[in-house]
């Protein structure tokens, strides 16, 4: 963001005043329509942070990363392990949070430390086979030593608890009426701004300016004196901890996961957002991650009323339209807006230089 | 039965297939450096279209030998255009752009192909009727099925069959060529469109031979099959060095037959009771079960995986493969 892109003072703030004030309202706005719709919009945050920590490694540092939602998963499960029966223990989730990230962002390393050699498609495939060995391991860790659970999954998982506070249940306030989503919501709004500040910052930084010259030219950054190896490792265990934090509340906010939920499929449903969105943008990826996360629910509330309908009965089954509809964007965006929906400065310039 | 002898011939079957997979992706990367990650869905196609004709033909009476090949030959050419239209449409346009590109839209093309499957056979696992008589023969302790037997000569054929047109014919000429330097290629007289396609549109043939040989061999389709596969054919390709011919198909091999002796003895050896002497709440634990096993055999998929991420790191050109340098 140069000097140009700067708005003024006045239209900025008055901006940001407004988008404050409509994140506030929305919760209540959408449990007029139903409590679903929250706990729609808190999963679509979700995505928001896990498309944040993709465009860490994807978007900014140019490592193509479809194993992905293995980190999510390592970061449910520590969450999972440390906060339900399965184990007997219930430690407060701001001590399993930060363990969470940690652990997702210890893998991150370790599945960088080996590929720091690799470079595009080879390293996506190889992150591929990361997150297809993490979910086998879910899968089967249950015997000799009961870890995971296997297929079954972890069940009571602990909501976030603050003493006698706890996010699941319905309060009132202040005359207010606060359902469980909507608490977790504004927790989560909170953590999803505090991420997309941290990327921001970390976008113009010294280590982001780096990122961007390795993705650009390893050979030449690196004879800039940048240290390439820590700074593909640190965008790894960046990205990596995003996606593990992620996990700790979606596992808080479903009280149940199982190895189901962190498929390839949902890796590519994550790069599908950051492409979509525009890699290397920030709020290009926030825009993706928002739309397709909708996507599912919009199809469920409208393709089937419609298909009834027409046919008399449900010929296609919204999920079905949904991938569809995720491997035609990525093929028409690929190929007719390869920047994205809102490119990144950048891409959008390196794309034109290419094309002449 | 000789253990090790059995899951030897187990391997070199699966080997086989996967060499046969790994041809497809090996030659389209030895041509433009892309890995058509949406390989695996044609080979998928080809097991479905194969099933849904071996399931109408089943009953007619005809020899079931006659069944089979009737079902490849009308897989095969709807592989090829499957094959022929996503280069068309996918990765022609963006033959310039950066390299991410084709990739992500070589996923889409797969999650397309995938669910289009569904819509069409869908979801359920679909059972190919037993039309063959599977017949075992013993060798040294182990044994071996006609289908077996089948499809490793089928897979040599086809070997020999690809390495006599890459080497001998006037399109293997051109196609090596176009590996070389797709634009001296081209200023010497070589469409290189048309080879890029008939590249593609080989291996789609070849993917769906290899599609049928799955579903016959292990009796079972469904739309989710060709991902897991594709990967380990493309582990195969990488393993053998990727671009290269021969390398393909000795690690398709290879990788046949560690995946199958990994599976037959990661549980013997990763069983603690072995070594139960060295604590006693293990003593006691294998004192009523008799087996403290670490990894069964449902970590198999874990060995190609594990194989691929080696190969990459220790030897990224693969055991036949030349230093690619950059490319990696």
């Amino acid at each position: 963001m140069s000097a140009r892109a700067k708005p003024h003072a006045f239209v900025f703030w008055s901006a940001m005043v407004l988008i404050v004030a409509v994140l506030i309202v929305l919760p209540f706005a959408l449990t007029q329509i139903g409590t679903t719709w929250v706990r729609v919009t808190n999963l679509a945050l979700l995505y928001v942070m896990l498309a944040l920590g993709l465009n860490i490694v994807v978007g900014f540092a140019g490592l193509l990363d479809l194993g992905y939602i293995a980190f999510y998963g390592i970061g449910a499960y520590t969450y999972a392990l440390l906060a339900s029966p399965h184990f007997g223990l219930h430690l407060p989730f701001w001590v399993i949070l930060p363990i969470g990230a940690a652990v997702a962002s210890l893998f991150g390393v370790l599945l960088g430390a080996p590929t720091l050699k690799l470079r595009g498609d080879y390293l996506a495939i190889v992150t591929l086979g990361f997150g297809e060995i993490i979910r086998i391991f879910l899968n089967n860790l249950a015997r000799p030593v009961n870890i995971t659970n296997g297929p079954q999954g972890i069940i009571g998982i602990d909501p976030f608890r603050v003493d006698g506070f706890s996010f699941a249940s319905y309060q009132k306030f202040f005359g207010l009426e606060f359902s469980g989503p909507t608490k977790y919501y504004y927790l989560i709004v909170v953590l999803v701004a505090v991420i997309i500040a941290l990327n921001l910052r970390l976008q113009n930084s010294r280590i982001g300016r780096a990122w961007e010259a390795i993705r650009e030219d390893e050979t030449a950054a690196r004879a800039m004196g940048i240290n390439t190896t820590n700074l593909k490792l640190l965008a790894y265990a960046m990205g990596a901890s995003f996606g593990g934090l992620a996990g700790g509340v979606f596992a808080a906010i479903q009280e149940f996961i199982s190895p189901e939920s962190f498929v390839l499929v949902e890796s590519i449903m994550v790069v599908s957002m950051v492409v979509l969105g525009g890699m290397g943008n920030v709020w290009g990826v926030v825009l993706g991650a928002v739309l397709l996360s909708f996507v599912p629910d919009i199809l469920r509330f409208t393709v089937q009323p419609v298909q009834q309908w027409m046919f008399g009965r449900m010929l296609i089954e919204p999920e079905v339209i949904r991938m569809l509809l995720f491997g035609l964007a990525l093929v028409l965006v690929m190929l007719f807006r390869p920047a994205g929906l809102l490119p990144s400065a950048v891409r959008k310039r390196e794309l034109a230089e290419r094309a002449e | 039965m000789d253990i090790f002898i059995q899951q030897l011939i187990n391997g070199i079957t699966l080997g086989a297939v996967y060499a046969v997979v790994a041809l497809g992706y090996t030659m389209v990367y030895g041509i433009i450096q892309l890995i058509n990650f949406a390989h695996g869905e044609v080979v998928m196609i080809g097991a479905m279209v194969a099933f849904t004709v071996i399931n109408a033909l089943a009953g007619s009476g005809l020899p079931p030998l006659v069944v089979v090949l009737i079902g490849t030959g009308c897989a095969i050419p709807v592989c090829v255009l499957v094959g022929y239209t996503m280069e068309r449409l996918a990765y022609r346009p963006l033959r310039r752009a950066p390299r991410l590109a084709p990739l992500i839209t070589a996923i889409g093309v797969s999650i397309i192909l995938q669910h289009l499957a569904m819509l069409v056979w869908s979801r359920n696992v679909l059972a190919f009727p037993q039309i063959i008589d599977i017949k075992l023969y013993n060798i040294a302790g182990a044994t071996i099925t006609n289908v077996q037997i089948v499809i490793i000569l089928t897979c040599i054929l086809i070997m020999v069959a690809l390495a006599a047109l890459v080497y001998r014919t006037r399109l293997g000429t051109a196609m090596r060529a176009t590996a070389q330097n797709p634009q001296v290629a081209g200023l010497m007289g070589i469409d290189i469109n048309r080879v890029i396609a008939a590249t593609f549109a080989i291996g789609a043939a070849l993917a769906a031979v290899a599609g049928v040989m799955v579903g016959t061999y292990y009796g079972i389709a469904q739309y989710t099959m060709g991902s897991i596969l594709g990967l380990k054919a493309f582990t195969a390709a990488v393993l053998g060095g990727i671009g290269n011919v021969p390398g393909a198909m000795l690690g398709g091999v290879v990788l046949g037959i560690v995946e199958a002796l990994g599976a037959g003895y990661i549980g013997t050896y990763t069983d603690l009771c072995k070594i139960s002497g060295i604590s006693d709440w293990l003593t006691q634990r294998c004192a009523n079960d008799g087996h403290f096993v670490l990894f069964g055999s449902n970590y198999q998929d874990v060995f190609a995986f594990a194989v691929l991420i080696m190969v990459l790191v220790f030897r990224p050109s693969g055991l036949l493969g030349e230093r690619v340098g950059d490319r990696a």
